[in-house]
């Protein structure tokens, strides 16, 4: 079963105002005087996977990190430009990042879960947010596990500790925790990049589950990976958008020399 | 040839060093444990301290020991978490983190001074335990930043991310995902303090600690006994000097007993919270 | 199941910056207590100058502040103990801190180093009384016998046990900066033909020697500032050294001793406040210095 789009329906659907998902504009971004992202202009369709691709240090996992400002945590860090996600700049000062950060999850490159039970970890968001009701809580967790194709696995050991799983399966876990308070988007941060090759086919698979329901971005290192998972494929280098278009483009017939150099594997 | 005497020279230089530890160590515990009993422990000093025991001292050295952790402890561990959670990068942290250095070189005979103006006069605390323990709680402060520094440090960096992009307040973040890991470290570092702090005489000579006093102190604001003062007293102000070598010796041995407990404790408290932590 | 995750009802932002705030409070105490320090040694000192002249003060030969006759306060005869207490500590510490440090990062093998690095740590825990204390009962009777002198507390048995307590650092550190000399260093060396000692001494000790030197000076702080050994085991007569088997009386000790029989808010009070400004001012250079050379060295390594 493909669940990736047609490239026809993708291509007949055009951008409109009510399927944009994000949309970035004229962005820069600068770790102290050192640019690392170029004028990048990107518009993210709602309910697709863009993979995001480049050779090491293009700035592919700095962009994904802006999505949830996750680089604030860093001094010296600036940017220009914008980025909005339903409308809403998520640069504006009367937005708390916290509010932003529930709303776009992120899987980090290595599966990090929190020293705390299985069924803590993914209970951690919905605590952190206030929520004590102990059914509802359950009940979340139980949905998130089943949605991150890991509840078959773990059901009956909920409260043992998350260090004792597989490394794909922490990092299943670790959707479940970033599905647990029901994100807008989900950015995945080369989430298959440490795993063996049948957890990252089921990784693979389950984000074509989840884009039913989320808008993804993820960051891959592993071409093959992104023609395989992703509806539209953005291409970087040296902190420069090179081209951005349906997956099947970018793999067949770039428009652009450099992109072509790369998906054929000439460098990088 | 030449790396056999060099080698040599090297050998002879650590043996020397475990030397010096094992004499000292040796000559207390042979000495002290001659005149460590029961009554030694429990009874007050008589007879112009020339017999009975160090009861007043050991309690004096507990309670000054409480008001030190209860200084130097939060605010050891809050200064830690601004420098390793909050600070950014710049000339005030670096002023903050010099300022700490610093602080551990200062000789314990100027925190007497500082203390003798500060908590005996400005505060108008008089000579007491409570003078005497905040005069040591800052002493020991630089100690503990750094050790809980070190903890806080120990906890991955994955830990604060991950709850962060989950929507947790920097705060939330480090209370449920940070502290509970950097906890066990923070605490044994702080035991290590005060261990030392315990057993530090320059700044409570004058802020606090007493000759001989007959009754056990009744508040915070009483003067003291305390362990090394005691011994100080009894190697080098007592008019029977020679006559008292022995409750000096057992009081030595206290002391160095006491200290090593608390590391103890210290290594302890470490692997039962990590083990806590591990399940 | 519908989105009941609730938005904040208070504003995390206002609750998030009170709690920067109050660590950042937190953060500054030690800058704070830094500078408190300074400030009230320098106040409490300044009143001691209205009689005492500022240069009889520096470069006086005399202490003696309860005199009849004439009250002098001249600290160089104390300076001058201080120093060669120092000095003479230094002179046993270093060689065999050294030695130790170098032993235990190139030459012990790993189970002895194990073993041996936290034993040299023990001697840090040992309270500064007990030293002193075992300078009157043990190296004071030792030295008398040895050199064939009436009283065993003197310049030397201060140098000796000062050295035993600056030894757990200067190790300590020397044998971080030595462990931290890439390994690439030493093969080079081996791989040249050196043998092991010619590749200790002419490239890991060259290659460590800031820190080493950082460690010696860390060192020197410690024996500068210490109070309770050299006041124990150094005999304490306020006159000027004359040798080291003489008897001295520090900075430190001279504090600890009269501060506990003059009055307070008198000028004799306020000069010793003078001593331990300049006390303060001494171990804040030493350790500046320190700190710099360490710096730098990390920086290099970096």
């Amino acid at each position: 079963m493909n669940v990736l789009l047609k490239d026809e329906e993708l291509k007949s659907t055009e951008f409109t105002e009510n399927n944009i998902k994000v949309c970035v504009e004229d962005f820069n971004f600068y770790y102290d005087t050192v640019q690392a992202l170029k004028e990048i202009n990107l518009k993210i369709r709602e309910n697709t996977v863009v993979g995001i691709i480049g050779p090491s240090g293009c700035g592919k996992s700095t962009f994904l990190r802006c999505f949830n400002r996750m680089n604030d945590t860093i001094s010296n860090i600036r940017y220009e430009g914008n980025i909005a996600i339903d409308g809403n700049n998520i640069f504006d000062k009367d937005l708390d990042v916290v509010d932003l950060r529930k709303n776009v999850g992120m899987v980090f490159q290595k599966s990090n879960p929190f020293p705390k039970s299985i069924f803590e970890n993914v209970a951690y968001g919905l605590k952190i947010n206030g929520i004590k009701d102990k059914g509802f809580i359950t009940e979340r967790v139980e949905k998130s596990l089943k949605d991150s194709a890991l509840w078959e696995e773990v059901k009956d050991r909920l409260h043992k500790s998350a260090f004792a799983l597989s490394g794909g399966q922490q990092q299943r876990l670790c959707i479940a925790r970033a599905l647990a308070i029901e994100p807008e988007v989900l950015l995945l941060d080369e989430p298959a990049s440490a795993l063996d090759p049948i957890a990252t086919a089921k990784i693979e698979e389950l984000i074509h589950e989840l884009k039913k329901k989320y808008t993804i971005v993820i960051v891959t290192h592993n071409m093959q990976q992104a023609a395989r998972v992703s509806d539209y494929t953005a291409f970087f280098m040296l902190g420069e958008l090179i081209e951005f278009d349906v997956t099947n483009k970018i793999f067949t017939n770039p428009s652009n020399k450099i992109t072509e150099d790369y998906v054929t594997g000439r460098f990088g | 040839m030449e790396q056999f005497i060099g080698f040599m020279f090297l050998r002879i230089c650590i043996v020397l060093v475990l030397l010096a530890l094992a004499i000292i160590l040796f000559d207390i515990f042979k000495k002290g444990s001659a005149t460590i009993n029961w009554e030694f422990l429990s009874a007050m000093p008589r007879k112009g301290m020339t017999e009975g025991g160090i009861f007043p001292a050991i309690i004096g050295t507990f309670f000054v020991t409480i008001i030190t952790a209860l200084l130097s402890i939060p605010l050891g561990m809050g200064c830690a978490i601004y420098l390793n959670e909050y600070a950014k990068k710049g000339k005030l942290t670096r002023l903050i983190r010099m300022s700490i250095r610093n602080l551990s070189g200062v000789p314990s005979i100027v925190y007497g001074l500082f203390g003798v103006v500060l908590f005996v006069q400005m505060f108008q605390l008089d000579t007491s335990i409570l003078s005497a323990g905040l005069t040591l709680g800052l002493m020991t402060l630089p100690w503990t930043i750094t050790a809980s520094e070190e903890a806080l440090k120990n906890v991955p960096q994955s830990y604060r991310d991950g709850s962060l992009a989950l929507g947790a307040t920097k705060w939330q973040s480090i209370r449920t995902n940070v502290l509970p890991h950097a906890i066990p470290g923070m605490l044994t570092g702080a035991i290590l303090g005060l261990s030392r702090a315990a057993g530090e005489t320059a700044p409570i000579l004058f802020t606090g600690a007493a000759f001989y006093l007959p009754f056990l102190p009744k508040s915070f604001s009483d003067q003291f006994m305390a362990l090394p003062y005691h011994l100080y007293i009894m190697s080098t102000q007592h008019h029977a000097i020679e006559k008292v070598r022995p409750i000096a010796y057992g009081t030595a041995l206290v002391l160095i007993v006491l200290i090593f407990c608390m590391n103890l404790v210290a290594i302890i408290t470490r692997y039962k919270l990590r083990k806590v932590r591990m399940e | 199941m519908q989105m009941v995750i609730k938005k904040s009802w208070f504003n995390n932002s206002i609750k998030e910056k009170l709690i920067h705030g109050f660590f950042f409070c937190n953060g500054i105490i030690s800058v704070v207590v830094l500078l408190g320090i300074f400030a009230l040694l320098v106040f409490t000192s300044i009143p001691a100058f209205s009689e005492v002249n500022l240069k009889d003060f520096l470069f006086g030969t005399t202490w003696n502040p309860t005199s009849y006759v004439k009250e002098q306060y001249g600290i160089i005869p104390m300076l001058v103990s201080t120093f060669m207490v120092t000095i003479g500590a230094l002179a046993i510490a270093i060689p065999l801190g050294i030695g130790t440090a170098a032993y235990l990062s190139d030459v012990a093998s790993p189970r002895v180093r194990e073993i041996a690095k936290p034993t040299v740590e023990i001697l840090a825990g040992i309270p500064s009384v007990v030293i002193g204390f075992l300078g009157i009962v043990l190296v004071g009777p030792f030295l008398s016998k040895v050199f064939g002198i009436h009283n065993g507390l003197n310049a030397l048995n201060g140098s000796i046990l000062l050295a035993v307590m600056a030894l757990p650092t200067i190790v300590s550190i020397s044998e971080d900066a030595l462990s931290n000399v890439p390994k690439s260093y030493g093969q080079a060396s081996l791989a040249l033909g050196a043998t092991k000692w010619q590749t200790v001494i002419k490239v890991k000790i060259p290659s460590a020697l800031s820190g080493i030197i950082a460690a010696c000076m860390l060192g020197m702080g410690r024996a500068i500032g210490e109070t309770m050994t050299v006041l124990m085991a150094t005999g304490c007569a306020p006159a000027m050294p004359e040798r080291f088997l003489g008897p001295v009386r520090t900075l430190t000790s001279s504090i600890a001793i009269e501060l506990g029989e003059v009055a307070y808010n008198t000028t004799h009070y306020y000069a010793l406040f003078a001593l331990g400004l300049v006390l303060f001012i001494i171990t804040f250079f030493v350790n500046m210095t320190s700190d710099i050379i360490l710096h730098k060295f990390e920086k290099v390594n970096r």
